[in-house]
């Protein structure tokens, strides 16, 4: 919605949503997003970009880090002119608030960054960029289903074309209300899909969360990036997948195990439970692992708000003290929460360049692995954490809606592929009787580490440490079987109206094989075998590319000088096969050290 | 989700865990396709559920495991994306913020749509006449002048005023719940004076007049008889019925 602000100004703009635009996840943020607009304390973007960089245990791209850190700023207040209510300091400023890994003066303690509304920022920032589509006449087309992205090459077939350069012109999406398949033609595409959470069993991401454009994306070849890493979230309601904001440590909530001790002390001793999400989430593991967890299960431990005055939960963490008793029953004025970290956020994503200033920005369109498909939400400097993220995001969509702006022009023709045989393909396809079948298949396979009651947190593949016969990882048949070759998206009930049959999530070998090959623990991808970060040979972005199986070695060609063949796994499926490929992080000036605090 | 589909035997309560149970769902269904036609039919379905399951966790079984064909929408599964309103023994609910065990599930449990709206199968609605009425009353900040280069200022208590209205997930669960839009559906709706409350009462708007001279329409806020099913009804807590009568008021007030 964002982009479309942008856009629909001078160039005619359509949204396509599954959902009724109001019904987009974002709408389940809680806690806030951050910039450094000093309002409460000292701050600034500079520190704000290397928190970005230590956070994400530097594997970002450390020119997106900063453009995400300055920029957030600016994002923040434009949401606030289009009238975001944001929490207010007493001298009428947008108050700020304490949030994992945020420090002043790199590291030395914890900094107040994160603008919010109450406990229900996303939700604010969701109704607002709505109210201003309505404001501005934005064109929408709710519940379309999007099944497939047109594209002149298909990579996935081994057509890589001269120039390495793909263009895409349209996409094909099913009308959930008539089942009517629709050809969409466009000088210009932009995915902000949201995550793949439903990958997994428990997780705090919605039920349509299901990595539908990064599938789309991978269908037709182009690569996938760091599907390895995932992010926990610490706190979920115990057994439920709902989110307890992180603000809750952010206002003074202490994280405790059976025994009532202050865990995160001996974890991190600087900023203890303000520590990263995926430290605090490991942390929490290993007390459950070690027998310290609460409860009758001993598996899950305590998020303690009860030493905090019932007035200030109140105003700050209305909704999430609501859902503690609504689902559990519990008051949290006089009673620990329950806690267990969930799966939230999809690190990885379809990848094209980072670069959207000015004339780099240019530059990219012409040069990323699409022409024409301007990144995604997710397009950031990779394994930010969300709450970083979720400024930069707004930002990043609004610059893409003026790039296309410049970009384009009304009388500009589209050229490149046609969109009908696209979609009689799709009208010809019939799926699977039963795609919720094969979901809880996929799903048990990935989700078995974190419900047996001994959370691996930060473990983002069940069978990755357990090797196979021959000392290798076992990877492939742990990996659910998907459509088998021939078939097209498993529409289960073709015309009735307002079916909501799902595409299923298609990258899930991409993360399983991709963290099979980075043999080494960094940030949210942790590995019992090898515990340890090694940046001398894993300081690299996977790249996840969809090959036909009988392409030669000169088929494997990777676009946008991706190198090809540094990681050792191809697996083979039906007909296609995964390649890995590898692209170098840009470092400008924070060279990597131990990450603690 | 709770809900899962390898468990087809009820597991062993765990201590200090509610057990599970089987419940009935009687579904109102409408789908034009199938042989029953254009004539709504009730559907029962009885399942297993766990202690804690909601509403939304029974009708995922059933559609995953029983009826593929049965419709509905929900998305963030814990009342915060507004998706599942629908009704639930004869009230207006969320579907993933009602228990089973809430609602006493040794009966069949009723679920209809939710009434006034213009159903498209089972439990789906057309909300467009609902976003209608929603962007009528003009539901964004108006504002005059150069914008400031920083934000604008609000005190806390400026933010407080309007609160309450913020929250609203535009589910439909208030405005399809009122008598006096079920008659004919020409009344603007709760759901459409609360988010016109949101902006009235915010201190850096400057359309309030506007949106007063629409709602003084003879479809708009007079025709609200204080029946307080739109405040029972909202799953996010908001005094419906409360900010109703303030819009009232500032129109007496402010504007006329």
């Amino acid at each position: 919605m964002r982009a479309a602000l942008e856009s629909s100004g001078t160039v005619r703009t359509a949204v396509i949503s599954k959902l009724y635009p109001t019904r987009s996840h974002t709408g389940a943020a809680q806690g806030g997003m951050c910039a450094a607009l000093a309002n409460v304390e000292e701050d600034n973007w500079e520190w704000h970009t290397f928190d970005t960089v230590k956070g994400g245990d530097y594997l970002v791209d450390q020119d997106a880090a900063e453009i995400m850190a300055k920029e957030a700023i600016d994002a923040v207040l434009d949401l606030e002119r289009m009238g975001l209510p944001f929490n207010r300091t007493p001298e009428g400023r947008i108050d700020q608030r304490r949030f994992g890994g945020h420090t002043r003066n790199h590291g030395e303690a914890a900094v107040r960054r994160s603008c919010y509304a109450a406990d229900r920022t996303g939700h604010m920032i969701l109704q607002t960029l709505y109210q201003q589509c309505v404001k501005q006449d934005v064109e929408f087309f709710n519940e379309f289903y999007v099944l497939d992205l047109i594209t002149d090459h298909d990579l996935s077939a081994g057509e890589v074309p001269e120039g390495e350069t793909v263009t895409a012109t349209g996409v094909v999406a099913y009308d959930l209300a008539t089942g009517e398949i629709h050809v969409f033609q466009a000088k210009a595409i932009i995915f902000a899909t949201g995550g793949a959470g439903k990958i997994f069993k428990t997780t705090s991401n919605a039920h349509t969360l299901t990595g539908d454009g990064m599938a789309l994306a991978y269908r037709r070849g182009l690569p996938l990036e760091d599907m390895e890493f995932f992010q926990f979230h610490p706190t979920g309601l115990a057994g439920l997948g709902i989110l307890l904001s992180e603000a809750a440590r952010g206002e003074g909530g202490i994280l405790r195990n059976a025994d009532g001790e202050r865990f995160m002390e001996r974890y991190a001793p600087t900023i203890k439970d303000l520590a990263p999400r995926d430290i605090v989430a490991r942390s929490m593991a290993n007390e459950v692992r070690e027998g310290r967890g609460a409860g009758p299960n001993k598996d899950y431990v305590l998020l303690d708000l009860t030493h905090l005055e019932p007035a200030h939960i109140d105003a700050k963490l209305p909704d999430i003290t609501e859902f503690a008793r609504t689902y559990l029953g519990i008051e949290p004025y006089t009673e620990p929460v329950p806690g267990v970290p969930h799966r939230a956020l999809r690190d990885g994503a379809a990848s094209r360049r980072t670069s959207t200033r000015g004339a780099a920005r240019q530059h990219a369109r012409r040069q990323g692995p699409v022409r024409g498909r301007r990144g995604r939400l997710r397009e950031r400097a990779r394994l930010q954490p969300s709450r970083h993220e979720l400024a930069a995001r707004h930002q990043r969509l609004r610059q893409a809606g003026r790039s296309h702006r410049g970009g384009l022009r009304r009388d500009r023709v589209v050229h490149g592929a046609p969109g009908e045989p696209c979609r009689e393909r799709h009208r010809a396809a019939r799926g699977d009787a039963q795609p919720s079948r094969r979901r809880a298949r996929g799903r048990r396979a990935q989700g078995a580490p974190g419900d047996d009651g001994r959370q691996r947190a930060g473990v983002p593949h069940g069978r990755v440490a357990e090797p196979g016969p021959r000392g290798h990882p076992r990877p492939a048949e742990a990996l659910p079987r998907r459509v088998g070759p021939g078939q097209g998206p498993a529409v289960q009930h073709r015309p009735p109206r307002g079916d909501r049959a799902r595409v299923p999530a298609r990258h899930r070998r991409g993360h399983g094989l991709a963290a099979l090959n980075r043999k080494e623990s960094r940030g949210g991808h942790y590995r019992e075998d090898f515990p340890a970060r090694d940046d001398a040979n894993y300081m690299l972005h996977t790249m996840a590319y969809r090959r036909p199986t009988a392409a030669g070695a000169a088929d494997d060609r990777l676009v946008d000088g991706h190198v090809a063949g540094y990681f050792d796994h191809v697996e083979q499926f039906d007909g296609y096969k995964v390649a890995l490929g590898s692209k170098p992080v840009t470092q400008t000036r924070y060279e990597p050290m131990e990450r603690k605090y | 989700m709770t809900a899962t589909l390898e468990s087809t035997a009820a597991p062993e309560a765990k201590a200090g865990e509610i057990p599970s149970f089987e419940v009935t769902l009687r579904i109102r269904r409408y789908s034009p396709e199938s042989a029953h036609g254009e004539e709504p039919y009730w559907d029962e379905f009885t399942v297993l559920a766990h202690g804690t399951d909601r509403v939304l966790d029974a009708l995922h079984k059933i559609k995953w495991e029983h009826d593929g064909s049965l419709t509905f929408r929900r998305s963030c599964a814990h009342g915060v994306c507004g998706s599942d309103a629908m009704r639930i023994n004869g009230r207006n609910r969320l579907a993933c913020k009602t228990l089973l065990k809430d609602v006493n599930p040794d009966k069949p449990i009723t679920v209809e749509p939710i009434k006034g709206l213009p159903v498209v199968k089972d439990l789906v609605v057309d909300m467009e006449p609902f976003f209608a009425s929603y962007r009528e009353i003009m539901p964004f900040l108006i504002t005059s002048g150069n914008e400031p280069s920083k934000e604008r200022l609000q005190s806390a208590e400026q933010r407080e005023r309007f609160d309450d209205t913020t929250k609203c997930i535009l589910c439909a669960a208030c405005t399809s719940s009122c008598p006096v839009f079920w008659t004919d559906g020409q009344y603007f709706g709760p759901a459409a004076i609360v988010n016109a409350h949101r902006f009235i009462f915010d201190s850096r708007d400057e359309g309030a007049t506007q949106r007063l001279e629409i709602l003084n329409d003879k479809e708009g806020v007079w025709r609200c008889r204080t029946t307080f099913n739109c405040t029972e009804a909202c799953p996010r807590g908001i005094e419906v019925t409360k900010a109703i009568q303030e819009v009232k008021r500032a129109m007496i007030t402010r504007a006329f």
